[in-house]
């Protein structure tokens, strides 16, 4: 396949008019000795229908998604209107360049300024940006932005933070002076409070803590927010299962100084992994602190309402080493499916979607654990996922399920070793009561 | 034209777009006990579907975009999105997979992850490649915590990266964040390092030398040997930052010429769609030696197939949750595939062949203040503008009312009054030949009528925008909770 | 042009002595280069400076440009005004844009600064 829009004649009057005979003059710049002398060892090329088939059987050696599948932990499989692929197919949305020149670019602008509401509305929180990458490196921004606003080395992190988004703050804070600390959980599955109350003092910048929680309790914010108000440290939410945000309290409401979180949620499909929807927001007080690309309200030179990037002097191109963080790109184009997603469904059809979620996941809850050898591993409150501990081993019951076409839930004993025998359950609204029930009947059925 | 309202101001209560089916579960009130609930959204908007599909697409009219406009811009690399790699991504068994699937039921993905890496290796000459990096700036931050990583296992821990003055805001401020000091070399009359600086300031505390080649001004850095070797003789490493990639790619890989880790940008020269802003990709590609740093997990192939190697005792951790933007990789892919040793070739000679045709049609027109040679781009100036003036800035907002996308402004730094043009290889000379026309339009009329540039765009949805006060007083969301 | 009886650094900042204390701020020069300002971060009140420390910082749209001491001293007073009104260090640099005042620890730093000739020479250099 070739891409390139030049006729014969038009390679000629170019070469005339730079002043060569050949393409290969263009490159003496590159000296002899260096310039790659052999052909690239590549497959030879595609054409469309080849590259088709290509893919497809590469596809065909996937199948987890023929399974019933119930794994969530940071990936959430939602019912996404159709309207969503529709518009956000347009090549007027997929092909533009970052808004930097507003004029041209008031339909990417103004969805992110809509955005941008639509976060603060949901988070309840004062400003939010345009997007960062995915949820564990918004984690980690907004540690770090926590740490350059209170100066303290110390960040407080729940134990019960998403494993995958713990080790993405490890790296990013390796090599700052910054000293991460776990706080446990307790047997409700919630954040210790004592254990909490004993690991802050006056050196700690922040506490990290996510609800739903990664065991899929959901938590008592506001105690956590007081806590940390009365040691001046920052609140950071993180919110990895964003459709929760749909019925639950607001992080904004609870005390939340920073907000981070996974946006996938809204409107993005599994993709095995990426790309995700970072989101941010925090108190209008934090704005020159705040990472991130901006769209802010103007007027163009004759009074009417526009939209521009705006305090990009935070950001890299700027300032360079002393930048809030070295994010260039945000997420734009997925930002835009989550506007078009959130806007679809709207006020109500965002509680419907969290509600149904709690009573699809609440039912199989209730149900699986009155199998016998099925314990409810933690009694604080769910909403879209729970861990089940299988006194009789987890492995056995997983390969059962696999043998019936089920994907159960994730095994907690890589991450946690004291969860030996226990899996992460996710039920959502894409879930009928016949997957559930036949979930039910196989684990009955196995540990017979 | 009327000003398309936001979203919150068309929506009102009783509006619905959306239905679920209804729950089929036996609804229990007691499993919202405990819960801390909201009592509503506020604000939050309610419209029907064809609102929703309206204002959509009536926004996406008020974009530029490639698949309608010639987008100039320097170190983009705003090629042609290949309309079969978006079909090839969405395929269902790629669309539906879950991140957490058993590795022997996602053998397709992870083959997709191992293939990719093997062909970047060889395109670049590197010897591994983790695509965990969600974008060029993230890639840039794993390279600089690599080479961290290296140098403090061997006891060398250094404190200091030397960053060309013309390179990209993210080079230092990558190396910021990895605790690294960044400092600044300067470039010589030609644009490109200058060598005697370079031995100059490649102390032992220098950890890297940030090269981008070709570099921000389109010229390639012929010194390259020498450069490695003055860094390496010091037990630095050369990190490449591969955004200009595009002009480079099967005629010389950096792998063989002494780098030891490079970035790529997948959105750039891998014509993956730019979305607006994302998302892209940041590959980064190493030789050997670093090789047991690499984020986990690595993709490997092994008698039972593909698998996932989490155990890395040395890695630096991770940057991501899962895999990388797995659904940009795809189109990467694809577009390699699609390509061939010759297509690549041929995309590096023919962007080069674009940008000197511009070039040389502009030459005289505008300023060059380097008069090297250059490769994919090259950089103009507003010097004989601004005799009258009109800064870089008008001639840009003029280029609207010619119907083009304005070139890459004000960078680098090294050139005041930059605009940088990147043409790519995709373009006709049709389109190329009503840029310079508009161009040569542009510097007359900053002679002869300067107030129309000054004053530019008048032909688009909005004219010139205040930025200032945008600054000044930021209004960053709707304000209207309260009624609503 | 530039006031007679300041004295300049070659960063583009102006100094007013009047007995101990200094008032320092940039050049209309600094703020033509800058262009139209956004925001100015100041320092504490308190703060104490050596020569060529960071005072604060000047944004504008497109850049950001460090504020650096002339001299050495203490922060005695701070311009709040700039917080609300940023555009005063474009409009009047010399005077209502003034940045910091400072308790001075030695008067004789001012000797190795620009006086007002010197300074509109170094500009000539700079802009030919």
């Amino acid at each position: 396949m070739s891409y390139i829009s030049l006729s014969h004649e038009d390679k000629k009057k170019m070469l005339a008019v730079i002043g060569i005979s050949s393409l290969d003059e263009l490159f003496c710049c590159i000296p002899e000795e260096i310039r790659l002398k052999r052909d690239l060892n590549l497959p030879s090329p595609l054409v469309e229908p080849e590259l088709i088939h290509h893919f497809e059987e590469i596809g065909k050696r996937n199948s987890d998604s023929s399974y019933l599948s119930f794994l969530g932990a940071g990936a959430y499989r939602h019912f996404i209107p159709y309207v969503v692929d529709y518009l956000s197919s347009r090549g007027e949305f997929i092909s533009p360049y970052t808004p930097y020149q507003p004029e041209v670019s008031q339909g990417t602008l103004q969805v992110i300024f809509e955005y941008q509401t639509l976060i603060c509305q949901l988070t309840e929180m004062e400003i939010a940006n345009a997007s960062l990458y995915e949820g564990a490196s918004a984690a980690a921004e907004a540690v770090l932005m926590a740490h350059r606003l209170r100066g303290n080395p110390k960040i407080l992190v729940a134990n019960t933070l998403h494993p995958q988004y713990k080790s993405v703050i490890q790296t990013y804070v390796k090599n700052l002076p910054i000293e991460i600390k776990e706080v446990n959980y307790n047997e409700r599955g919630e954040l210790d409070l004592d254990d909490f109350a004993r690991k802050i003092d006056a050196e700690t910048s922040a506490v990290v803590c996510q609800s739903p929680n990664f065991m899929g309790i959901v938590e008592n914010l506001d105690r956590i927010a007081e806590l940390a108000r009365k040691h001046q440290a920052l609140f950071i939410v993180v919110v990895a299962e964003a459709a929760s945000l749909g019925i639950l309290k607001a992080p904004g409401a609870c005390g939340a100084d920073i907000v981070a979180g996974e946006g996938q949620s809204f409107g993005l499909p599994l993709s095995f992994g990426g790309p995700y929807l970072g989101f941010m927001a925090c108190k209008k007080d934090f704005i020159r602190q705040f990472p991130g690309r901006i769209a802010g309200e103007t007027k163009d030179a004759e009074g009417r309402k526009g939209f521009v990037l705006t305090l990009s002097t935070r950001e890299q191109h700027i300032r360079r080493e002393k930048a809030t963080s070295n994010i260039c790109s945000n997420q734009a184009w997925c930002g835009l499916r989550a506007t078009i997603f959130l806007e679809t469904l709207g006020r109500k059809g965002m509680r419907e979607l969290a509600y149904q979620n709690i009573q699809k996941a609440n039912y199989a809850l209730e149900k699986l654990s009155e199998i016998n050898g099925v314990k409810r591993r933690f009694s604080g409150p769910v909403f879209n996922e729970f861990v089940l501990e299988f006194a009789g081993g987890w492995p056995k019951v997983e390969g059962f399920l696999r043998q019936n076409g089920v994907l159960g839930g994730l095994s907690l004993e890589p991450f946690f070793p004291e969860l030996k025998n226990c899996a992460l359950f996710c039920v959502t609204e894409m879930h009928k009561k016949d997957n559930i029930d036949r979930l039910v009947r196989l684990v009955g059925e196995v540990l017979r | 034209m009327i000003r398309e309202p936001l979203i919150f101001e068309i929506s009102a209560e009783g509006k619905r777009a959306f239905d679920l089916p209804k729950l089929d579960v036996l609804e229990k009130k007691e499993f919202l006990n405990n819960l801390p609930l909201r009592e509503d959204i506020k604000g939050f908007p309610q419209v029907s579907e064809i609102e929703v599909v309206r204002h959509l697409t009536r926004l996406s009219q008020t974009n530029f975009c490639i698949d309608t406009t010639f987008y100039p811009l320097g170190s983009c690399t705003m090629k042609y999105n290949p309309k079969v790699n978006e079909k090839v991504a969405q395929l269902g068994n790629f669309l539906h997979s879950h991140p957490h699937a058993p590795q022997d039921l996602v053998q397709g993905n992870l083959e997709v992850l191992k293939s990719i890496e093997d062909f970047l290796c060889e395109i670049t000459g590197m010897e591994a490649f983790t695509l965990q990096p969600s974008a060029g700036a993230q890639g840039e931050l794993v390279g600089m915590m690599l080479i961290h990583a290296y140098l403090a296992d061997r006891g060398s821990p250094r404190k200091v990266v030397l960053v060309p003055d013309s390179a990209h805001g993210t080079n230092p401020s990558s190396a910021h964040i990895c605790g690294y000091l960044a400092q600044e070399i300067k470039s010589n009359e030609r644009g490109t390092i200058d060598l005697a600086g370079l031995i100059q300031q490649m102390t032992e505390d220098v950890a890297a030398l940030m090269i981008t080649n070709p570099n921000t001004l389109g010229v390639f850095e012929s010194d390259i040997l020498k450069i490695a070797e003055i860094v390496h003789a010091k037990g630095g490493l050369v990190y490449m930052d591969g955004a200009n990639m595009n002009a480079l790619v099967g005629k010389f890989r950096p792998g063989d010429m002494g780098v030891d880790v490079i970035h790529l940008n997948l959105h750039k020269t891998f014509s993956t769609p730019h979305g607006g802003g994302g998302p892209g990709a940041g590959p980064v590609g190493v030789k050997k030696h670093l090789i047991p740093y690499l984020p986990f997990p690595v993709v490997e192939k092994g008698p039972a197939g593909y698998v996932f190697n989490h155990n890395r005792p040395k890695s630096i951790g991770r940057v991501g949750s899962f895999y990388g933007n797995f659904l940009v990789i795809i189109k990467a892919l694809a577009y390699i595939l699609s390509l061939g040793a010759e297509g690549l070739r041929e995309t590096a000679e023919i962007a080069v062949l674009n940008s000197n045709y511009l070039r040389k049609s502009l030459e005289g027109v505008y300023h060059l203040k380097y008069s090297t040679p250059t490769l994919h781009e090259c950089v103009f100036s507003d010097k004989l503008q601004k005799e009258h003036g009109v800064k870089n800035i008008d001639i840009a907002k003029r280029l609207i009312d010619y119907g083009h996308h304005p070139p890459t402004m004000s960078f680098p730094l090294i050139v005041p009054g930059a605009l940088m043009v990147e043409p790519t290889e995709t373009e006709s000379k049709k389109d190329l030949d009503l840029f310079i026309e508009a161009m040569k339009k542009i510097a007359t009329e900053a002679r002869e009528t300067p107030e129309v540039v000054k004053s530019a765009p008048h032909t688009s949805y909005v004219r010139r925008l205040d930025e200032t006060s945008a600054a000044r007083n930021p209004v960053l969301r709707w304000e209207g909770d309260e009624e609503k | 042009m530039y006031p007679r009886d300041f004295y300049y650094s070659k960063d583009h900042e102006w100094v007013k002595l009047e007995g101990d204390t200094a008032t320092v701020g940039i050049t209309d020069f600094a703020q033509k280069q800058l262009g139209d300002v956004v925001y100015v971060e100041l320092p504490a009140i308190g703060t104490r400076l050596g020569v060529h420390q960071t005072i604060g910082v000047v944004e504008s749209v497109k850049a950001v440009s460090d504020v650096y001491s002339p001299i050495s001293g203490e922060v005695i007073a701070v311009n709040e005004e700039l917080n609300n009104s940023p555009e005063m260090l474009n409009q009047d640099p010399h005077a209502k844009g003034w940045i910091i005042r400072m308790k001075v620890n030695d008067k004789a730093e001012i000797e190795k600064l620009m006086n007002s000739v010197d300074y509109e020479k170094y500009l000539e250099g700079i802009e030919s």
